[in-house]
This record gives structure tokens, C-alpha cells and sequence, in this order.
């Protein structure tokens, strides 16, 4: 579904020029809940941007389908690292906004807005903006933000880096909830090697910075995953594994 | 909301805070008539003790004699009419204008530049000082207070358009762009409610310089207007009539903040 094939990335300042990215090349699977890791300011954010099309890489191509992605694409929802919502906007209009820039009539986006909030447990806050929220809560939102367009292929930005450790037990269990209903492509950046183990069917490493693909490692844990698994010992076996490819 | 709720809180279990709350609002209630009576009787005072001639410091009563004369032939009217068009004209173009130029510097380096310099030099030159070429250059009619009207409330617009449109969170432009939003999207659902509160600001400085710069074009030569009414009563030392024009440009000043601050509370509803 998703080929990248020797991607590389270089940074021009105006006074030097950083290498991030270098010749990383791998495949996603339709369905398939990849997550990457690595160090941090390895250039995890960059992969996931050129990834949706954000910014072209300097050598090499993405296929999705394959076809070349030279642009942001409809299949491609992305969830930022911030919440990154729009402080103007209520809760329900923010999860509106790519339903109203993609001009879908008005019947199917409150549909589709109220499906999302409810999937992420939001109904009762759509009235709300978002300096009401909490952390997680934004963080939600802007999950349901990047469903509401029912894209293909979701990918995230450390969604749940900012939260604390319940809060983002709680997001992660939420998180394959929804993909085990809508069954979509995911690919998610973390620096929690935990987070990564527990969702992934596959954890991608990359190197320091610029960052190498140094082992993509399968996690063969049963599905569906709750609480107890993560202290099973072929859960600790597996994450001590991707510590190790992690220098 | 949140800290009326607590306050309520408070309230039931602290017997005496109703009271105190209650007296707090008949303060708010009172406090402005309150000071304003005192004022004008200490002035009517002041005047009564010193004995000052009526063209030197009308008493209030005076004022209000006269205000009311010339409310009722419509000298008063005639004259506002002139200066309120003056106003809302010079407005709309110097808003316009500074918001097109400002989203321009603001969007391109390239522009910022270029024109930078001559707008702060621009800037650096009082008003007063090219409202007498204006008005060779243009004549003395209303268009000479409509540019005058404009140039003034300008500067004040485009820096806080400048501001409002670089203070767009970047992170949301990438948001926009991975939604495939076309740039006319990207202004209309980002960059301008995202500059809104900051553009608001500038509008109420703005609307305040408004009013001095169509006074400040009308005394340079007019014959219709507030700022000509100040000029002739002068000549005449009416100087009640010259307190009642004032008098009159003080609330047209205070309206049009007032119609900001109303805008400011219907539009920025989310920062409450
Ligand atoms: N727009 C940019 N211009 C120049 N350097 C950048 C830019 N964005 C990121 N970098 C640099 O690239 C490196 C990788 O950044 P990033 O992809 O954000 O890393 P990560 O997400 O893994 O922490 C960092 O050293 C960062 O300073
Ligand atoms: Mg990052």
C-alpha cells in the first residue's frame, strides 16, 4: 500500500546544510499498524512529513497505491504532535474542518462528526472549545479530526508524548479500539518503546541522526491487546529487543 | 466560568458575601453618575467662586443651554452628519488599504523590504504637518478629510495586520496543507480568525485616530463639520459652543470604540 524507496532528506540553512534522513527504504501493508522509533531530533517528525506528502524528499519517492505521492493526499490523515487545534473552533467544528475544506455536504459531515466524537468518547464536549480541555482530551480531538475524513491511511506524531503515563495507557487501548473497528493503515512515530511494542504489528528503528532504518522488528503479540499483556514476558522480551537496535 | 462557579461556591457557605456582592454592584451601578455629578458641580463651583466671563468658562449650565439650542435648530446635526461621513469614509478606505498592504508584508519578505522603510518614515511625520499639502493637493472639500482620515488610522492597522497574520501558529498552516486546503480556504478558515484578536486591537486604535483625523482636516480649512463648528465658535468666543462640539466628538469617539468592543465581544467569544 505504502512504499518508501530510498528516502533522503537534507535541511538547506543558510549556513549549512543537515542531513536527517538517509536512504530509508520499507513497505506498509494495507491494514498494517506500524510504529517508528528512535532517538530524539533523529529525524522521526521528518520521515512522517515527507511521508504525507508534507514536503517532497530530496532523493528518492513514496508510492501510495503505488502511485508517486507528490502531495498531501485525501487518504492520508495525519495527527500532529501538538493537538494543534484551532483555539476559535469548538470541539465539534475542529473535527468539521477537513469535511468543510473537501466541501462534503452538510448532512454527512455532522454525521460524520458525531460518529467521530462519540468514537473517541467526546460527545458531550462537542460544544466546547478547546482551552476547555485537557491534554488528553485535545489530543482526542484531534484524533477524531483526522478520522472524520476516514482516510485510508492514518499517521501520527508522538500523539500521546505529552500526557502522562494512565493518560496514555488509557489513549493507546482507545487508539486500537478504533482501528480494530475501521481496520486503516496506521503508522505512528513515538520515542516509548512500551507505546510502540503494545500498538505495532511491526516497529521500525531508525538511527541517530541522519536517521538509518537499523532493524524493523515484528511484534507477534496477540490481538486484541489489553493492560495484562504489557506485563507478559514476551511483551518485556520484545521491548528489550527494540531497546537494543536503539543506540 | 469556571471562577463564577467557584465564587458561587463560596457565596452559599460565607453568609456575609451576598451582601458584599450586592454592594459591590450597586457601586458599579452608581460610581460613574456619582463621579460625573460631582464634576460637573465642582466646575459650576469653580466658576461661581472665580467668576470667570462666560468666554473664558461657561458654567455646565451654560453647555447644556447651548447644546440644547443647537440641537434644536440643527446647526448641531448638520455639522455632525459632515464629520461622521468624513469618518466612516476615511475609515473604510484607510482600514482597507492597511489590511491589503499588511497581509502583503506580512506574507512576502520580498514587499516587507521594499516598502518598510517608506512606511515608517511615513509614519514619522505628523499628521498635521501633510494634512496642509493634502488639502493643496486635493482640495478643500471632504475628500481632503477623507484621505487625512485614512492616512492616520493606516498605520496603527497595518502593523497590527502585519502582527496578526505572523502570529499563525505554523504548525496550523501544515495542518491546512496536509487537508489539501486552497490558499483562499487558508485565509478565510485560518489566518484571518487567527489574527482577528490582534487586527481587533489595531481597529480600536484606529477608530479612536479616526475621529482626530477628520477634525485635524477640518481645521485646516472647512466649512462644515465639528472641527470647523470648534474653529467658528472660537472666532465668535462662543466658547460654549466650542465645549458642545467637543463635547460631541467625545462621544462619537466613545461610540465607535464602544461598537469595537461589541464586535470584540461577539467574535472573540472563545477567549472567555
Ligand atoms: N525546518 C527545519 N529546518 C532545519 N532543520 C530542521 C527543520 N526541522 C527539523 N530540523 C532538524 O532536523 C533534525 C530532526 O528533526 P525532527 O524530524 O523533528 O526529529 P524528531 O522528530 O525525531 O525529534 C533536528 O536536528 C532538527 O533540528
Ligand atoms: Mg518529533
Amino acid at each position: 500500500m505504502l512504499h518508501a524507496n530510498h528516502l533522503t532528506k537534507i535541511y538547506n540553512t543558510e549556513t549549512t546544510a543537515l542531513q536527517v534522513i538517509d536512504d530509508i527504504s520499507f513497505e506498509v501493508m494495507a491494514g498494517e499498524f506500524v510504529c517508528i522509533v528512535g532517538p530524539s531530533g533523529c529525524g522521526k517528525t521528518t520521515l512522517l512529513r515527507l511521508l504525507a506528502g508534507l514536503y517532497p524528499p530530496d532523493i528518492g519517492e513514496i508510492l501510495l497505491n503505488n502511485r508517486p505521492l507528490l502531495a498531501p493526499s485525501a487518504e492520508i490523515g495525519l495527527v500532529f504532535q501538538k493537538a494543534n487545534l484551532m483555539p476559535w473552533r469548538t470541539v465539534f467544528d475542529n473535527v468539521r474542518l477537513p469535511l468543510q475544506v473537501h466541501h462534503l455536504p452538510a448532512g454527512v459531515i455532522k454525521q460524520r462528526v458525531d460518529d467521530a466524537l462519540e468514537l473517541v468518547g467526546l460527545t458531550e464536549f462537542a460544544k466546547h472549545y478547546p482551552r476547555q480541555l485537557s491534554g488528553g482530551m485535545e489530543q482526542r480531538v484531534s484524533i477524531a479530526r483526522a478520522l472524520a475524513y476516514q482516510p485510508k491511511v492514518l499517521m501520527l506524531d508522538e500523539p500521546f508524548g505529552a500526557l502522562d503515563a494512565l493518560n496514555r495507557e488509557r489513549l493507546n487501548e482507545e487508539l486500537l479500539r478504533v482501528w480494530r473497528i475501521h481496520g486503516q493503515t496506521v503508522l505512528m512515530v513515538t520515542h516509548d518503546i512500551h507505546e510502540a511494542v503494545f500498538l505495532a504489528d511491526r516497529v521500525l528503528v531508525l538511527s541517530q541522526r541522519p536517521a538509518k532504518l537499523v532493524q524493523d522488528i515484528s511484534i507477534p503479540l496477540t490481538r486484541p491487546r489489553n493492560l495484562a499483556i504489557r506485563y507478559k514476558p514476551d511483551f518485556s522480551k520484545l521491548a528489550y529487543r527494540v531497546r537494543q537496535a536503539i543506540q | 466560568m469556571i471562577s463564577t462557579q467557584t465564587r458561587q461556591q463560596f457565596t452559599s457557605k460565607i453568609t456575609f458575601k451576598p451582601f458584599v456582592d450586592n454592594w459591590k454592584r450597586y457601586i458599579d451601578m452608581f460610581l460613574l453618575p456619582f463621579v460625573l455629578t460631582l464634576f460637573t458641580l465642582s466646575w459650576q463651583l469653580v466658576v461661581w467662586i472665580n467668576d470667570y466671563p462666560t468666554f473664558i468658562l461657561p458654567t455646565p449650565v451654560d453647555v447644556i443651554y447651548t447644546f440644547n439650542k443647537v440641537l434644536l435648530d440643527g446647526t448641531l446635526w448638520h455639522h455632525t452628519q459632515v464629520t461622521l461621513f468624513e469618518i466612516f469614509l476615511g475609515l473604510t478606505l484607510g482600514i482597507t488599504t492597511a489590511m491589503l498592504f499588511g497581509y502583503g508584508l506580512a506574507k512576502s519578505h520580498l514587499l516587507e523590504k521594499i516598502l518598510a522603510p517608506y512606511l515608517v518614515a511615513m509614519q514619522s511625520i505628523p499628521v498635521v504637518a501633510i494634512a496642509p499639502l493634502i488639502i493643496i493637493w486635493v482640495g478643500s472639500g471632504y475628500l481632503s478629510k477623507v484621505l487625512i482620515c485614512a492616512l492616520i488610522v493606516f498605520f496603527p492597522v497595518l502593523i497590527n495586520t502585519v502582527i496578526g497574520i505572523r502570529s499563525v501558529e505554523p504548525n496550523l498552516y501544515d495542518l491546512m496543507r496536509s487537508l489539501q486546503a486552497s490558499r483562499w480556504q487558508i485565509f478565510t478558515m485560518l489566518e484571518l480568525p487567527a489574527a482577528l484578536p490582534i487586527l481587533l486591537g489595531g481597529l480600536k486604535i484606529g477608530v479612536t485616530l479616526s475621529v482626530i483625523g477628520a477634525v485635524v482636516g477640518e481645521f485646516m480649512g472647512a466649512d462644515e463639520g465639528l472641527g470647523f463648528l470648534i474653529n467658528q465658535a472660537r472666532g465668535l468666543f462662543n466658547t460654549p459652543l466650542v465645549f458642545v462640539a467637543i463635547l460631541t466628538l467625545v462621544i462619537i469617539t466613545l461610540s465607535l470604540y464602544g461598537l469595537v468592543t461589541l464586535l470584540e465581544n461577539r467574535l472573540l467569544r472563545w477567549r472567555k
